[in-house]
């Protein structure tokens, strides 16, 4: 018996870029407040493209709290799903293409977020990582971190609980 | 004396992202804020059933807490958020404008003590519950 031959790399970076690309880019949300993902194998990494209404004390000025706290939320969120989906999207159980035509997978549900503020935010591009400390059937928590030019210096850090989506159906005998 | 409130109202209206969410500020005075967000597809966070992201929900939160601090009438100016935890009950009906109010129930020379909830429509159905601590700055 010999092992399966690996797909070629463009066809499997293609599928996971894309599926990425539908998950981001289907929520208006993330697309309203500027942020990207990094990809690298399945690690990502947030980018919070820093502009002038993301400004929460115009005298510093400094990025409003909530704008941080929104990036934390959304790398927690996108980083979950992408983790929860990630089997699926390499055995191509993920229908790409139809999660590009908005048909896209359930998303998990926050039940409550906790930031820590550590520095002000500077107006200046911003990026986050999320650590999935557990996730389960029906919850997941994340802690997530983020930075501006110096990855040591964090200035804000957060911890999500969530619901995870359940599939439509649950096998039961 | 310059009216608290007034600074606050200045200060909170001058914010570019409160501006960007199209943020309105219902009420203020005594350590006590109203804000609404109203509805904007831009804002939504689940596409499949149009509800609002969590996001800009705890960026009205922080904004209706800042305010109800600069609010106080021991506070002198400023403030920044220490921290902000934020409980979410229920998704905000899709079309309904979120209003929060938040209280600064304590407040020391350097801290100051903060809850807030938002409700949309059905204001007995809390959809968020937030509980924070900010700083304590000097005057303007």
């Amino acid at each position: 018996m010999s092992r399966k031959r690996p797909e070629p790399m463009q066809v499997v970076k293609q599928r996971r870029d894309a599926a990425l690309r539908a998950l981001v880019q289907g929520v208006p949300y993330i697309q309203f407040l500027g942020i990207e993902f990094d990809r690298r194998g399945d690690e990502l990494t947030g980018l919070l493209n820093f502009n002038e209404t993301q400004i929460g004390n115009p005298f510093l000025p400094a990025i409003h709290g909530g704008v941080t706290a929104a990036f934390l939320e959304v790398t927690s969120i996108i980083s979950l799903s992408w983790a929860y989906l990630w089997p699926d999207i390499e055995n191509g159980a993920i229908d790409v293409e139809a999660m590009a035509r908005g048909e896209m997978p359930g998303l998990p549900k926050t039940i409550g977020f906790t930031v820590d503020y550590l520095r002000s935010g500077l107006p200046r591009d911003a990026y986050a990582r999320a650590i999935i400390s557990r996730s389960g059937r029906r919850y997941a928590t994340v802690r997530v971190e983020a930075w501006q030019d110096n990855h040591t210096r964090l200035f804000a850090q957060a911890v999500g609980r969530f619901r995870m989506p359940q599939p439509a159906r649950e096998p039961r005998d | 004396m310059v009216d608290k409130s007034v600074m606050a109202r200045q200060f909170i209206e001058a914010i570019p992202h409160a501006k960007a969410l199209g943020l309105k500020l219902k009420d203020i005075g005594d350590g006590m804020a109203v804000i609404a967000m109203p509805y904007d597809e831009k804002l939504i966070g689940d596409p499949k059933t149009g509800v609002i992201h969590g996001g800009a929900v705890s960026t009205v939160m922080d904004t209706c807490c800042g305010a109800a601090v600069m609010s106080h009438k021991d506070a002198p100016g400023g403030t920044a958020t220490i921290d902000l935890r934020i409980d979410y009950m229920r998704a905000a009906t899709p079309g309904q404008t979120i209003v929060t109010t938040a209280t600064c129930y304590h407040i020391t020379r350097n801290v100051a003590f903060v809850r807030a909830v938002a409700v949309d429509d059905d204001a007995d159905n809390p959809v968020a519950t937030a509980a924070g601590s900010f700083t304590v700055e000097a005057m303007f």
